[in-house]
């Protein structure tokens, strides 16, 4: 029976560009089809940056940013926020730092002028950084410590793939380093990063654009210039060998293993890149992918399977170095040299076999959904432009997506799969400890 | 002290400055609650089937919800897990990739209330979802290889689920609420699942997945009545004289002694506190729903800043109304650190106490109702957002119009309302609350605020 293939859609989200005087770039993407908007502002700044000593500083300082500023005390910004009718978060990645609000749409000037406010100066002071110290380790100990495979394999994996502090150390940070932060550590971090020149202001949604141009710029407009710190050099080399180690989770019942491999250059070498975003769906996209299809059903080797791009699962907001990972769960008694040996064998073979008919254009279409899903929330359009923007200048790039995965060959999936060699893979295993 | 330190001086003399303090902007004129465009059928097998219009994007999200009340557990989790490993025309893996085919999936999850496919894909494929979703209901086989992967992949996932403080609390919880009732015990134990036989689960679907009282909810870039035909046309053969079954009404809670329940070397204690509640339909709900907001269901409520903003024991307290079928509860939790489990605690009994024996502030109130109403206008502005509400909505017997209604309650409810649901069911006198965590550390100061009984950790 001939394949026949879906048509990949596409979005149409207009795009409007424009820097302010004081370096601050801006990304407008109306849609009125529902009365809210999306309002991010993101920061060239993340886990990657922060100073040797501090590590989970990035993320202590976003959590410093919500503590008040110029003219709103400590819980303001929550209240106003809320009492509009809208929600907010902040969040910390390796290479940029986003807050956020999706609120109803009469909030516009609202959230710009909170946005702005913050960027102006955060209230740094002693009392709330202690407070958001004891604050953040309750967050560490939810996600970490106190559950089984916490930073599995997020944070376990980057230190055994990765040699230099900035790509290898932990992101959410040590108790001892998160207590030894200063003020004066916090002032020097938002002097350096938190420069206009440094960020992207994103609104989508229920906005005109020429309204919300003159709101941005009567609220943006002062924020003092300060131009963007020059961006490290953080390059690492390709493995020459393969690196796998393992650990003991007390809390764990199931041995676990999360294989990585380096991969081209998202920004750079876009072209290079998308293949192997392609391929990691192939390879574990539901009951009809590779290695379910494998692992999970035939051998029963696994039980449970995951493959992305990007330490935190961010194909398309990550830069260089970043890897595709591959997880899995096993059954108890599991043997985990032999499932990733069992990878190695199906990368192999789709490397040598290529794909079946219709595999490479289902998992496509497929993909498409879940690109076009995530664009259907108005502040999913605007962290992602925003990024997008930040990484690439490029914020239009996410209507393009769907399509542009639709267009990746079989060819390029092949040799993206001939690629992830063990000799090539940096491994960890995660050897239960839990009682049962 | 106040520290901008950050402020560069040269950076404020060259913007254009701005005397005094800023104000913060009035909001714009509220946009009125506008509801979609939708249609609603029920077939002549009793299937009603709703379907809403959302453009936004080309795609459909589905929720089919089947009444699963009394459902038995072990069979009924297996069941799920299953449904989707065959039919007589495909084999598990066909119909995935069918369905990918089409940029669509389906997923199967089971409660004590119902059971539930769910799903979105392109919308030029929704014909080819429901005739897949069709195959599925009229003709899931229940492979005995797939069921016994799947079982124990099942085990292993609960084996997980037991090592996770949070699923460990919301059980002793769920068992201490409701004691005898469907509702208390919502995991199976693996030697139950142990012994379901293929055949049994044939039977089971043929009893219970049937369209009488099922609700079929489309949403997406469709014109209602296009995808009413659609349902209708893949959906019609599906049959069944099955029988559903009425779960008893969820007991009244029964406050009394904590229940610290010990995990030996836990670094946080997982505290939970359920409290009673009304369905949404409820005349109270609306004044509840504020109160709860008040008391700890956002961010800006008294419970999270104090022992997050103030006092630093926790990272995400939050408390929320639960509907279910037969019966609604509220629950406060959170996980704090072992030392301050006392100190949280009695916060935790302060702000109920206070919120139930003094009134609220206006501004408090107001706050409280423009969070309500504009998440009511968030929660609809996705395709899967909609679908989502539209079908818990139509598995408890209510339409998106009374989105409105519940809107006018927000809208209308008083400071006096609002003290008179707290003090009805926020009182921490009426509270059931159960603790996870190490007793050895934190039993000493959790028994000088409150009698405690202590059990050791149950999965």
């Amino acid at each position: 029976m001939p394949t026949r293939r879906a048509r990949i859609p596409a979005t149409k989200y207009p795009v409007e560009r424009f820097t302010l005087d004081n370096g601050l770039r801006v990304v407008l993407t109306p849609d009125r089809s529902a009365p809210v908007i999306g309002v991010a502002v993101v920061y060239d700044v993340g886990i990657r940056s922060e100073p040797e000593g501090r590590t989970g500083f990035a993320h202590l300082f976003e959590h410093l940013m919500f503590q008040g500023s110029e003219n709103l005390e400590k819980l303001a910004h929550f209240r106003h926020v809320q009492g509009a009718g809208g929600t907010f978060n902040g969040s910390t990645h390796l290479d940029y730092t986003d807050y956020f609000e999706t609120l109803p749409s009469n909030a516009l000037e609202r959230a710009l002028f909170l946005e702005a406010d913050r960027m102006r100066g955060p209230r740094l002071t002693e009392e709330n950084l202690r407070n958001q110290v004891d604050v953040v380790k309750e967050e560490i100990r939810v996600n970490v410590l106190n559950r089984p495979y916490g930073g599995f394999p997020w944070l376990t994996l980057p230190p055994v793939m990765f040699d230099t502090f900035p790509n290898a150390h932990d992101g959410y940070g040590s108790f001892d380093d998160l207590e030894s932060a200063t003020v004066a550590d916090a002032a020097d971090f938002f002097r350096r990063y938190y420069a206009s020149g440094n960020a992207v202001l994103a609104v989508s949604g229920d906005v005109d654009v020429t309204e919300a141009t003159a709101l941005i710029e009567r609220h943006f407009g002062d924020v003092p210039a300060r131009p963007a710190p020059k961006r490290p050099d953080f390059t690492e080399p390709d493995l020459a060998a393969e690196r796998r180690t393992s650990y003991t989770d007390k809390l764990a019942p199931l041995p676990a293993v999360a294989g990585a491999w380096r991969v081209p250059d998202p920004v750079t070498d876009f072209a290079g890149y998308l293949p192997y975003v392609v391929l990691a769906e192939v390879l574990t996209d539901g009951d009809a992918s590779r290695l379910v299809e494998r692992l999970v059903q035939r051998d029963r080797s696994v039980t449970s399977l995951g493959g992305y791009l990007g330490f935190m699962g961010d194909p398309f907001d990550v830069r260089d170095p970043t890897a595709l990972l591959l997880q899995a769960h096993l059954p108890p008694g599991g043997d985990v040299d032999k499932v990733l040996r069992t990878m190695d064998e199906e990368l192999d073979r789709l490397a040598t076999d290529g794909l079946t008919d219709g595999e490479l254009a289902r998992t496509q279409a497929r993909m498409a959904t879940h690109l076009l899903r995530d664009t259907d929330a108005v502040l999913g359009r605007a962290l992602q432009m925003a990024v997008l923007e930040q990484q690439r200048g490029e914020p239009g790039l996410l209507n393009e997506l769907p399509r542009l995965v639709g267009e990746v060959t079989e060819e390029q999936v092949r040799a993206a799969a001939a690629t992830l060699r063990p000799e090539r893979r940096a491994s960890i295993e995660v050897i239960p400890g839990g009682a049962r | 002290m106040r520290a901008p330190q950050s402020r560069t001086k040269k950076g404020k003399v060259t913007a254009t400055a701005q005397a005094g303090p800023r104000s913060l902007p009035p909001l714009g004129p509220t946009r009125k609650l506008k509801l979609p465009k939708q249609g609603e059928r029920t077939l002549g097998n009793g299937l009603t089937v709703i379907a809403v219009r959302r453009p936004a994007v080309p795609l459909v999200e589905l929720r089919l919800w089947m009444p699963f009340g009394r459902a038995p557990l072990a069979r009924g989790a297996m069941l799920a897990q299953t449904i989707l490993s065959g039919t007589q025309t495909h084999s598990a893996t066909q119909v995935a990739a069918e369905l990918q085919k089409v940029g669509g999936g389906l997923s199967a999850g089971v409660d004590p209330d119902r059971l539930m496919l769910s799903g979105a894909g392109l919308v030029t494929g929704l014909d080819r979802m429901l005739e897949i979703l069709a195959d599925v209901l009229t003709g899931a086989t229940y492979p005995p290889d797939w069921v016994g992967t799947e079982r124990d992949r099942l085990i292993d996932r609960i084996q997980v689920a037991q090592s996770q403080p949070a699923h460990l609390a919301r059980t002793a919880l769920l068992k201490r609420i409701y004691g005898k009732h469907p509702y208390a015990v919502q995991t199976p134990e693996p030697e139950q699942l142990r012994s379901v036989r293929p055949g049994v689960l044939r039977t089971l679907h043929a009893q219970r997945v049937h369209p009488a009282d099922a609700v079929l909810v489309l949403v997406g870039d469709v014109q209602p009545e296009r995808a009413l035909d659609a349902a209708e046309q893949a959906l019609s053969g599906w049959n069944g004289t099955g029988h559903t079954a009425d779960l008893p009404p969820a007991p009244p809670l029964q406050p009394g002694p904590l229940l610290l329940v010990d995990r030996p070397g836990s670094v946080q204690s997982s505290l939970r506190i359920a409290l009673p509640a009304v369905p949404r339909t409820h005349p109270d709900h609306a004044a509840l729903q504020l109160a709860n907001l008040i008391f700890g269901g956002y961010f800006s409520s008294r419970w999270v800043e104090n022992i997050r903003e103030d006092k630093g024991y926790t990272y995400g307290p939050h408390s929320l109304v639960e509907h279910s079928v037969a019966g609604s509860v509220l629950v406060a939790a959170a996980e704090v650190a072992t030392e301050v489990t006392g100190p949280a605690l009695l916060e935790t009994t302060y702000e109920l106490g206070r919120l139930a024996s003094l009134p609220v502030r206006a501004d408090e109130l107001e706050q409280a109702r423009q969070y309500a109403l504009g998440t009511l206008q968030l929660g609809m502005s996705t395709q899967a957002g909609l679908a989502s509400l539209t079908s818990a909505y139509a598995g408890n017997g209510l339409r998106l119009d009374f989105l409105a209604e519940h809107a006018a309650r927000l809208a209308k409810a008083t400071v006096t309302d609002v003290a008179e649901a707290a003090a009805r069911y926020l009182a921490p006198a009426r509270a059931v609350t159960v603790v996870l965590g190490d007793a050895e550390r934190i039993a000493p100061q959790l028994a000088a605020l409150t009698p405690v009984v202590t059990e050791p950790v149950q999965p």
